[in-house]
């Protein structure tokens, strides 16, 4: 054997195919000759397999497998069929795979002839090669190997294949079924591979998981917000086994959604979940609940699927929100269940098993789609009894005619076992519901007069239940029943007449006598049920009327005592020493009367679902009503919840390739405390990670990329930010930056009176970090401003030393006053009450785990950068005043909006300045009709103080038409409009200098706008020339050989036409605009809007 | 997941077995047997059965059990669903699902049946991928294939396992490009005795066939996408699109594949196409019963009523059945007891009519109650829900493809009782 798989490595595939057929001709030969006779019939396979023509060794394959399919045993043909294992055809190929995976087990010694081939298969270059060598290598069940297959399972794990990767987390199941000892090393894999962000492994792995270490619960936190956020694009497969992964989890590390005061059981049930009641006690004093993001997240990410085509997918969704949404989101998942009862018959029966138990506890579920549950008379039986099932378990007062008359179709069914159950269940209604309890009882007397023989049976047993409960006017029923007792034939109907009898005897005193008098005369033909009934009827009336019924009683008691059941003569004995006195009976004598006499309590009709409930929904173990093997227990909430932290990822800093956004660098300015600033960001990232599909893919991951990042330096400065503030409120920097504020704010208040001034801020930021924010996406478009200190430098013309030190040491003096500035400005006008609910604080890193996560590709057609960094302001949408109560506020964050490319980005931050919290804010009609927003999901709630930021995606067609529309809650509507300033209406656009020209020499004559215009000095250096510019319009930088020449270039969001924007600078501080752009309107206005700060100071 | 799949025929043999983990003796099965004699008919075989070891999942479709045994716990209709794409795929590969195309084609089945488990659990699925890796058989290829002694498996690797979009295979060419999609509704009612609705619901489905070159990116709006209330989609369609303008926007899979699925809100009221006068009794004097149909149309939107059918299940006692048709023909199945009337078009100036005595077997009880009539019909170029395609776009190919939509409404469960 070693020296074949010496000469393997050494030589190529033949020399492993002539190795292997040296072998295997010698001692498989031998091997083969013993059983030879039994097969005789399998010898010309043998010689086919060793000829050497490829054909006929594939039709001898073919017969092979076609023997293994009918279940015969080919083992004999080990040999022969092992050295082809290295065939160059590949269909020959797959099926020695499929001879091999069957019977290397029985054949161990043999199958390891093989295992070099896939060794050196492992090394293919070819990802499927690689893939298929592990997935058979694997399969082969010989322990000798196990150590081979960890290593390839390490190996592949580490594959850049996400093919082979999945390979290997199926391949770790297998070899854990192969050596379970092999655990830890394993669980180690298992732990990279979760880590995986393909979405090809996600489903793999975690199934991987569930099978060797479903109680690592730890592996998951830090993956657990990236495999919410894959899910949608894990094939239908991987979505239901990490669904059910994540619902576990989810029970661990969240606490109940199901709060104080929801109306979780809208029956009768007190406490379903234990756990439940007992946190509440807990939680009333404690602060009103909160969901935890990351439940949140679940939740969301989860709803889609509800639209799957897979039955198990939808299922498994349903079974998430029930165990995990609070009650009132729980009624999502209802139409989507009824719509798999169109499926196959089978899907059908454990949809409705599901839906009996959800229905039990919560009606209301289901009880629109009633008619979804009529029998039809092709169902299956089964079928049937569940719609049935269900049909009881809804009814009310309110629907209960409906169901009767329905009911009383199914009960003239010709599936005589469909109409009894339809009986019982005519039983559960009446007694549920006291209204109808007499009808019932009418119609069922009615069906006494039935001819089956069944459905009478069955009603006499519905009956006896019912009167029970009221036992009371009910003689003449009793007394009907009487009469058909000699046309019963059914046992359990006669024992239970004769139960009625006994127990009502004194309601009937004439009749029960002569029952007993016929049952005597038939007592040695009856059934053991019925024989024990009369026993009973016997002793009952011996103690009410033993003048009539003494010779009677004495008689059956003797039959009783010579019967072949010992059940009857063990209950004889008994009934005489208890009811007939003698000197031997003691004590019980006495108390025979109220022994056999009490007041029995009536039975209580439930469904049959009622205990299935405590299995989780959709599996197995629900399915069958008990425990299957490896069913893992759903735990009950956690009273208080687990450490939230453990879920954040640490980011590892990617490579500056993307730069942070603007929106996000602004942010950092304000004061907030830290957790405030994260919680605002945290609602944004969720809505981008929502959105995150198919369509947003590549410009939302580079949007969401930079995010991550600018938080990480955001969060660091804005400590830093505000521990400066405290430094520097003193001494001659102080006033310095007290003198450099004062123009500056009457410029802003000039400007716009409502505006908020962030630009500063965000500015000086940057030059503090060192590394600015500007774009360097994709191309060489702008410079970044690190070094935008040696620009100002450079820029100033040589010629003025003495202006040069002014100007050179203004801008830092600049650089340090905004800093103040903007940390002034917030306290006067902090945009947005920055009271966000705690609740929203996910870890600041939840960004970086939706990198790159989408596979697809669909890339967006225009070429746009990054934006470059800029000014964000933020207008006011409603007043808190007009609003009563919500306030909004808007900005746009000048990024590429995920819903569509056509659409200018546009946050909105809502506030709830009232006392009362606000429901389902939404966005209701809008004007001009035809307008295109991309309206925020409906906020379900907002609490009072909270604040909530959404995103919007408005498609303004390159207008300044304001867009209007209506903000609703669900009280009020209020009409909001969204004007755009020109400059949003674009996207900067990258370009090199050469380009610029050529397109500019493209747009002339009507398409050019150009202005002169008196520059104020404080805006002569470039460094203050794009930050003007870049603050009125999002436009891109171009490098500029020049340095009296600013070029700026973007495009329009709707129609993508280029705007270009020139600044050329002239004598004594003039200088000529030029906006070249086929939109003339749009020109001049942007003209109009860059002449403003340019020329003011 | 999924231990082992055993195929079993009607009379209960197994004629195919495979396994993904170690083998399991058929043995196993015997508790199915045991189970399918308490059930009498095959329907009612219970989908869960549990054995002392085992956990036995099965589906009946198209005359043939496709069994599989389970160890440990698993969502029971992950397997069910699973057991049904195996059927799927192999009605797509082989025209039918049936025991003699499964024996003819038993190589090909295992080759499918190895690819789509690893180690029990899904691997490959869509019908896309399947095919690249292995070809479904055709006349010209069988022919081919043993002139030149190729085989059916494609020496294509599975690429489609690795793009975003695995339902469509790289490198689809076309000579005539064409999408034509197909909107069927169907009507599921049920009309009481008095000709009362007492549950009626449309339920639609848009089935696609596409063959387009390229990676076509599809766009499809509906005039009234209001009335759609709830849905469910093929993976390709965004779910996005439709969440924001209710427009369909998808890479089609290539060939035919169901792109929707669909259910019309119930505020709709439904129209039923046709009236039902009925009469069906029996004497309680002498061994025999009357019947008397008349159908008739209600509103058919100003079509015709096609391929109109009427089932009844008769009681066990009838024993044979002596009735003119005015139109059509009838047929009475003495075993299963089953009526057939096949009418044909319906032609609203002469109703048919069904008429004549049942004989009943003497001595047996009447018959409890009446069965009920199982109807069956088509409406061609009409969705009765008024659901209309506005557009159909294609972007991402320069091609100008050929485009249809047809629209067919059908009886789903239309019963009527009596």
């Amino acid at each position: 054997m070693s020296t074949i798989a010496l000469y393997n490595d050494q030589g190529g595939a033949e020399a492993a195919v002539e190795a292997g057929q040296e072998n295997s001709s010698s001692t498989g030969g031998a091997a083969f000759g013993l059983f030879s006779s039994d097969f005789k019939k399998n010898e010309d396979l043998k010689e086919m397999l060793e000829s050497n023509k490829e054909s006929l060794k594939l039709d001898a394959m073919k017969r092979v497998v076609g023997l293994i399919s009918k279940g015969k045993n080919a083992s004999e043909l080990f040999p022969a069929v092992v050295k082809n294992v290295a065939s160059k055809n590949i269909e020959l190929k797959k099926l020695v795979y499929v001879y091999l995976v069957r019977y290397a087990e029985e054949q161990q010694d043999l199958a390891l002839l093989s295992i070099s081939t896939f060794q050196r298969a492992l090394k293919d270059p070819n990802q499927f090669i690689r893939g298929s060598a592990l997935r058979v290598l694997s399969s082969i069940r010989v322990p000798i190997i196990v150590p081979i297959m960890m290593l390839a399972i390490k190996e592949a794990a580490a594959d850049l294949s996400p093919y082979v990767r999945k390979t290997s987390a199926h391949a770790i199941q297998k070899l854990y079924s192969l050596d379970p000892d092999q655990k830890e090393q394993l669980i180690e894999v298992i732990e990279k591979l979760l880590k995986d962000k393909s979405t090809l492994v996600a489903g793999s792995v975690v199934m991987a998981f569930e099978e060797v270490c479903p109680d690592r619960i730890d592996l998951i936190h830090k993956n657990y917000r990236k495999l919410c956020n894959l899910l949608v694009d894990v094939e239908e497969w991987g979505q239901v086994v990490i669904i059910s992964m994540l619902t576990r989890y989810a029970r661990t590390q969240f606490t109940s959604p199901w709060k104080e005061g929801a109306i979780f059981d809208e029956n009768n049930d007190k406490a379903f979940y234990d756990s439940d009641s007992e946190e509440k006690k807990d939680t009333t004093e404690a602060k009103p609940y909160i969901m935890d993001p990351d439940h949140r997240l679940l939740l969301r990410n989860t709803k889609p699927l509800l639209q799957s085509r897979n039955t198990a997918v939808v299922m498994c969704v349903a079974q998430l929100y029930w165990h995990l949404a609070p009650t009132q989101e729980v009624n999502i998942v209802t139409k989507s269940l009824v719509r798999l009862l169109r499926s196959h018959r089978e899907v059908q029966y454990i949809v409705l098993q599901n839906i009996a138990t959800m229905s039990i506890q919560r009606k209301g579920m289901f009880e629109p789609y009633m008619k979804s549950f009529y029998v039809r008379s092709t169902d299956a039986t089964h079928i049937k009894t569940l719609k049935l099932e269900i049909l009881t378990n809804l009814a009310n007062e309110a629907n209960i005619s409906t169901i009767l008359r329905e009911f009383q179709t199914y009960v003239k069914s010709q599936d005589k076992a469909f109409a009894a159950a339809t009986i019982q269940a005519i039983g559960r209604c009446a007694t549920n519901i006291t209204d109808v309890t007499d009808t019932c009882l009418s119609g069922l007397v009615l069906l006494l007069s039935n001819r089956d023989e069944t459905v009478v049976a069955e009603s006499v047993v519905v009956i006896k239940k019912l009167l029970q409960t009221q036992p009371t006017q009910h003689s003449e029923i009793i007394k009907h029943m009487a009469k058909l007792f000699d046309n019963i034939t059914v046992s359990m109907a006669r024992a239970s007449i004769l139960w009625l009898m006994g127990e009502y005897c004194d309601r009937v005193p004439k009749i029960a006598p002569d029952v007993l008098r016929k049952m005597a005369k038939t007592f040695t033909a009856e059934e053991d049920i019925v024989k024990l009934q009369t026993v009973n009827l016997a002793a009952k009336l011996y103690l009410t009327n033993s003048k009539q019924t003494k010779l009677l009683t004495q008689y059956i008691l003797n039959l009783g005592k010579y019967d072949q059941s010992y059940d009857i003569r063990d209950r004889t004995r008994f009934i005489r020493q208890l009811i007939v006195p003698n000197e031997k009976s003691g004590a019980l004598n006495k108390y025979a009367r109220r022994i056999l006499l009490a007041p029995k309590p009536a039975p209580v009709l439930e469904s049959s679902f009622k205990d299935r409930e405590r299995f989780q929904l959709g599996t197995l173990s629900h399915s069958l009503n008990t425990k299957a093997a490896g069913y893992q227990e759903l735990s009950d909430w956690p009273a208080v919840a687990p450490d939230q932290s453990v879920r954040n990822v640490e980011v590892i800093e990617p490579v500056q390739e993307w730069a942070p956004s603007v929106g996000k660098t602004k942010k950092s300015g304000k004061p907030k405390s830290a957790d405030k600033f994260y919680s605002d960001d945290e609602e944004e990232k969720e809505e981008e990670g929502s959105e995150s599909s198919k369509d947003s893919s590549s410009s939302s991951s580079s949007s969401e990329e930079s995010g991550s990042e600018s938080e990480e330096e955001s969060s660091e400065e804005s400590e830093k930010t505000s521990s400066d503030s405290g430094k520097s409120s003193s001494g001659s920097e102080k006033s310095s930056s007290e003198s450099e504020t004062e123009p500056k704010k009457k410029k802003k208040t000039k400007k716009a009176p409502q505006k908020k001034s962030k630009p500063p801020a965000a500015f000086s930021d940057s030059d503090e970090n060192g590394n600015g924010p500007v774009a360097q996406a994709s191309s060489s478009s702008a410079e970044s401003s690190s070094g935008s200190e040696t620009d100002s430098e450079d820029s100033d013309p040589p010629a003025t030393p003495q202006k040069k030190k002014d100007v050179k040491s203004k801008p830092k003096a600049e650089v340090k006053s905004k800093v103040e500035v903007s940390l002034l400005d917030l306290v006067d006008f902090s945009p947005a009450p920055t009271n966000a609910p705690k609740s929203s604080v996910i870890s600041s890193s939840l960004l970086s785990d939706l990198e790159g996560l989408s596979l697809s590709n669909i890339s967006s057609t225009m070429q746009v950068t990054t934006p470059s960094f800029g000014p964000v302001k933020t207008y006011e949408l409603l007043h808190h005043m007009t609003g009563k109560g919500l306030s909004a506020k808007y900005h746009f964050p000048r990024q590429p909006c995920l819903y569509e490319p056509s659409m200018v980005a546009v946050q909105v931050i809502l506030t709830n300045s009232s006392d009362h919290s606000l429901e389902e804010i939404h966005i209701g009609e809008r004007s001009p009709a035809g307008l295109n927003i991309h309206c925020f999901n409906t906020i379900e709630r907002l609490e009072p103080e909270a604040s909530v930021t959404v995103s919007m995606g408005i498609d303004f067609s390159d207008s300044t038409q304001a867009a209007n529309f209506q903000l609703c809650t669900k009280e009020d509507q209020f009409s909001v409009s969204i004007q755009p300033a020109v400059g949003e209406l674009l996207m900067p656009s990258s370009m090199t200098e050469q380009d610029y020209s050529k397109e500019q020499g493209k747009l002339l004559g009507m398409n050019e706008t150009s202005a002169t215009i008196t520059m104020a000095t404080a805006n002569t250096s470039s460094q203050a020339i794009s930050k003007q510019v870049l603050s009125v319009c999002n436009v891109g930088e171009v490098p500029s050989s020049q340095k009296s020449v600013h070029r700026f270039a973007g495009r329009t969001v709707s129609s993508g036409a280029l705007v270009l924007v020139c600044l050329e600078l002239k004598e004594s501080s003039t200088a000529l605009l030029t906006i070249n752009t086929e939109k003339s309107v749009m020109a001049s206005m942007l003209l109009r809007d860059l002449k403003q700060p340019l020329v003011q100071a | 997941m999924i231990h082992s799949l055993f195929l079993i025929n009607h009379a209960g043999d197994i004629f195919l077995e495979k396994h993904w983990k170690s083998v399991i003796s058929r043995s196993v099965c015997d508790y199915f047997f045991e189970a399918k004699e308490k059930a009498v008919e095959p329907e009612n075989v219970p989908p869960v059965l549990q054995t002392p070891h085992h956990y036995l999942i099965s589906i009946y479709r198209d005359k043939l059990f496709f069994l599989s045994v389970v160890q440990t716990e698993v969502p029971p209709l992950f397997v069910i669903e699973f057991l049904h794409r195996v059927a799927d795929t192999i009605q797509d590969y082989f025209g039918e699902c049936s025991e003699s195309l499964i024996n003819d084609n038993v190589v090909t089945v295992y080759e499918l049946l190895e690819e789509m488990l690893d180690n029990g659990f899904p691997l490959a699925t869509e019908s896309n991928v399947l095919k690249e890796m292995i070809r479904p058989p055709t006349i010209l290829r069988s022919v081919v294939n043993t002139l030149t002694g190729s085989s059916n498996v494609g020496d294509k690797l599975p690429t489609g396992q690795l793009s975003s979009i695995p339902w469509r295979r790289a490198g689809v060419k076309y000579t005539n490009n064409e999408a034509y999609f197909d909107v069927i509704e169907e009507i599921d009612a049920i009309v009481d005795k008095s000709g009362m609705t007492v549950f009626a619901e449309i339920q639609g489905v848009i089935e696609a066939s596409v063959r387009l070159t390229g990676m076509p990116d599809l766009s499809m709006t509906f005039m009234n996408p209001s009335l759609l209330d709830d849905v469910s989609f093929h993976p390709c369609v965004r779910f996005k699109r439709w969440e924001s303008e209710r427009a369909l926007s998808f890479i089609p899979p290539d060939g035919n594949f169901t792109l929707m699925n669909y259910h019309v809100s119930s505020q709709n009221l439904v129209t039923i196409p046709v009236y039902v006068k009925q009469n069906i009794c029996f004497f309680e004097t002498g061994p025999c019963g009357r019947l008397d149909i008349t159908i008739g149309p209600k509103q058919t939107m100003g079509k015709t009523v096609e391929a109109l059918m009427v089932t009844i299940h008769m009681p066990k006692a009838v024993l044979s059945a002596n009735l003119t048709a005015t139109q059509g023909n009838y047929t009475y199945d003495l075993a299963t007891k089953v009526l057939v009337w096949d009418i044909g078009k319906l032609n609203p100036q002469k109703l048919p009519n069904l008429r004549g005595s049942l004989s009943l077997q003497s001595g047996a009880p009447k018959p409890e109650d009446n069965p009920s009539l199982n109807i069956d019909l088509k409406i061609q170029q009409v969705a009765i829900s008024g659901l209309k395609v506005s557009r159909l776009e294609m972007n991402g190919e320069k091609y100008k493809p050929f485009k249809g939509v047809k629209y067919l409404t059908k009886a789903g469960n239309f019963q009527v009782r009596t």
